[in-house]
């Protein structure tokens, strides 16, 4: 039996058209198995080694017929191959017209030159004779590879996942109720609504002003400008709710009377538009498009008390601190100043504080109520953050990059909280916890930016104006219903005996 | 202080006014398209704004040659226009163009007494345009793709061209849309700035 296999195993051996079974690996095998892992050519599939790995170096196809499938290995570098390495290096129309042009004589008429002259003057921007252009060569490393220009992430961001721990309470993710806002002005630096203490939601809408009852769901129309294109830019309830302050786009800050819906006061002292107001107690503040702050006492004749000049472009942001300090406000200029109440050495008002950390116009400024002397500022398009400051301090106590124009920032009386108001690309709100900054919800809804946030006097419920002219009233602030019985019970004694009596 | 702002302006001082605001306008350019990581940039206070410049030494080395360069020719009067141009890194079509137009008074020489214009004035300028530049970005399209850029600079014909430059050409943007922000000027020299982007295809 033994001579069959001799035989077989010298058949075997003399046979030159089988693969032989233990021999090292050909050159191309060998390539093959290195480019093997990289790049898989169209067309290779690993059972296959053979034929088709054949084709993988750069020798061509020797299979007619076949389309051929084009072989590319990965370019290490934009567009380079072993001959050329870098292509963007290379002045390749450069050296392309160097090689093929004639050695002309110049013989040019003068108005050809001329001509050539206007030519070169249009085409390149400057006189040719007169200037030259010269580049830096070697060029400084340019980002590191993978490094993806983030402002597309930036403007083009989508949902964020939800925070992976769960909120120790339930906040709707849906409003309470939408109201119609038909003709708001789609403008950044405009205040158009607030909430008064005796529960009246005033909206401005264009040139008119309405009144909402929250608790009837009542509307009144209060006000409408009578001159033609004029349009209110700013509201503002004082602290009892009985009165409402009005700018307009015609410098005016009116001040209007609610239980008899008629105006009191019609006051000018500014150039032009009025943006934004803040009370503090007979004290009306309005900042303006120039850029000044006036102080109006309301309650005498001569309103103008004081000037305050520290912004170069409109104030957007004005907002008295809840003791009535302070005064913070924000400008187009990207600068947050806060003045005292009362004037320095010299009669004149200068900031205690000037921050210009943000990039971008800041018209949200809001106070910490349970913390005194504490200021939360937004940043418009440019700049996207919210900063937290100490204004005795000047310090800036923490920063957080919210993505998206912030227009509005108001604490929460009720929770360690604050809420934010953004616009592109989700026209969400946001809900923060402080001092961690975390994110607490996102409430989502709004089609277009939104552009005021005001809340409600029980502090449960936040109003959110938006471009695509409604009002969201998110109730995102509700208290436990434990909690705010404690809460009442430490707040008036005296309510008790009629809520005893009703039941 | 007070001394300062009294000084008055000196061709020399000119010159270092108009390089230094090129050097941090270069890199709120940088950090605001977006060409390099917002993390390599740190934040410093100057013109009573907070500003970013970056912190990748390389980086820093080229624009420090080209801010040096550019304050000598300043000096001398010999330089009419800086250009940042913004390219894509593989199609290396220009996507955006950055031009400041200088305009020297070549009247003025060192020996002449200083120009009446307080630092505190300029300052407010140079303050002006570096914000317009950051609020560009409300308006500039997105630069999709990875981008690279170059600094030209246009110079008097006769200008002898230092080790490490080279000619180039203008490298305009074809279909383009241009706008002009605000210029400043220390009276000795004027800095117009305006920026062109390509005007998007598809409407």
């Amino acid at each position: 039996m033994a001579q069959f296999l001799f035989e077989a195993d010298l058949h075997g051996l003399l046979k030159l058209d089988t693969p032989i079974p233990n021999a090292p690996p050909a050159r191309w095998q060998r390539k093959a198995k290195e480019s093997g892992p990289g790049p898989s050519p169209v067309g290779v599939s690993p059972m296959k080694p053979a034929n088709r790995s054949h084709s993988s170096s750069k020798t061509p196809s020797k299979t007619p017929g076949k389309s051929g499938s084009k072989i590319q290995s990965t370019p290490t570098k934009a567009g380079g191959d072993r001959y050329i390495p870098n292509r963007s290096t290379m002045q390749m129309e450069m050296a392309n017209f160097l090689l093929t042009k004639e050695n002309d004589p110049a013989e040019e008429s003068p108005t050809k030159k001329e001509q050539q002259k206007a030519w070169a003057v249009n085409l390149n921007g400057f006189d040719v004779e007169e200037a030259k252009i010269l580049r830096l060569s070697g060029k400084p490393q340019n980002a590191p590879e993978g490094y993806q220009n983030n402002l597309k992430v930036l403007y083009s961001q989508k949902m964020t996942p939800g925070s992976s721990r769960k909120n120790s309470r339930y906040i709707p993710s849906m409003p309470d109720r939408i109201l119609d806002a038909p003709e708001i002005r789609n403008d950044y630096y405009l205040n158009l609504i607030d909430w008064s203490s005796q529960n009246f939601l005033a909206v401005a809408l264009d040139n008119s002003v309405y009144l909402w009852n929250h608790a009837s769901g009542e509307i009144i129309q209060l006000l409408q400008m009578e001159q033609p294109d004029v349009y209110i830019s700013s509201v503002s309830w004082i602290k009892e709710g009985n009165y409402l302050a009005v700018g307009t786009s015609s410098a005016e800050v009116q001040l209007w009377d609610i239980q008899q819906q008629k105006r009191l006061r019609n006051m000018t002292s500014h150039c032009a538009r009025v943006g934004t107001l803040s009370w503090n107690s007979y004290i009306l503040s309005s900042g303006s498009r120039t850029g000044h702050i006036h102080h109006h006492d309301v309650r005498v004749a001569e309103h103008h008390v004081a000037t305050l000049a520290g912004h170069t472009q409109e104030v957007c942001g004005l907002k008295w601190s809840l003791d009535g300090r302070y005064l913070a406000s924000g400008g187009n200029d990207n600068l947050v100043n806060v003045w005292p109440c009362t004037q320095g050495v010299g009669g004149d008002f200068a900031p205690v504080q000037t921050f210009t950390q943000h990039q971008g116009a800041v018209k949200a400024v809001a106070w910490c109520p349970w913390q005194m002397n504490v200021l939360a500022t937004g940043g418009g398009t440019s700049d996207r953050h919210i900063r937290i400051w100490n204004v005795c301090s000047g310090a800036c106590l923490s920063a957080v990059d919210a993505h998206s124009q912030v227009c509005s920032i108001l604490w929460s009386t009720n929770y360690k909280e604050f809420i934010s108001g953004h616009g592109f690309a989700q026209n969400q709100l946001v809900l923060w916890k402080y001092p961690t900054m975390t994110k607490v919800a996102e409430l989502q809804g709004h089609t277009a930016r939104i552009l005021n946030l005001t809340m409600s006097p029980d502090g449960t419920t936040v109003a959110s104006a938006a471009a695509d002219e409604t009002l969201r009233l998110w109730r995102c602030f509700e208290m436990d219903p434990i909690k705010k019985k404690e809460k009442e019970k430490a707040n008036s004694a005296k309510t008790s005996i009629i809520h005893q009596s009703i039941r | 202080q007070l001394g300062r702002e009294h000084q008055g302006i000196t061709l020399r001082g000119s010159a270092e006014l108009v390089a230094e605001f090129f050097s941090y306008g270069i890199n709120s350019i940088l950090y605001q398209r977006g060409i390099y990581p917002p993390e390599t940039f740190t934040r410093v206070q100057k013109y009573g704004l907070t500003l970013l410049v970056t912190t990748d030494p390389e980086l820093a080395n080229y624009l420090n040659n080209v801010t040096e360069q550019m304050k000598e020719w300043l000096y001398k009067c010999m330089v009419q226009r800086l250009v940042v141009v913004i390219s894509s890194i593989e199609s290396s079509e220009v996507l955006e163009r950055w031009q400041f137009d200088i305009e020297c008074d070549k009247t003025a020489k060192d020996d002449n007494g200083p120009r009446e214009k307080s630092q505190k004035a300029i300052q407010d300028e140079i303050r002006s345009v570096i914000r317009q530049i950051t609020a560009t970005v409300t308006f500039l399209p997105l630069l999709e793709s990875a981008c690279a850029f170059d600094l030209l600079i246009y110079t008097d014909k006769d200008l002898a061209v230092p080790e490490k430059w080279e000619e180039s050409g203008p490298q305009f943007i074809a279909n383009s849309e241009e706008v002009r922000l605000r210029s400043f000027t220390t009276t000795i020299h004027r800095v117009n700035t305006s920026v062109a982007y390509k005007k998007d295809s598809v409407p």
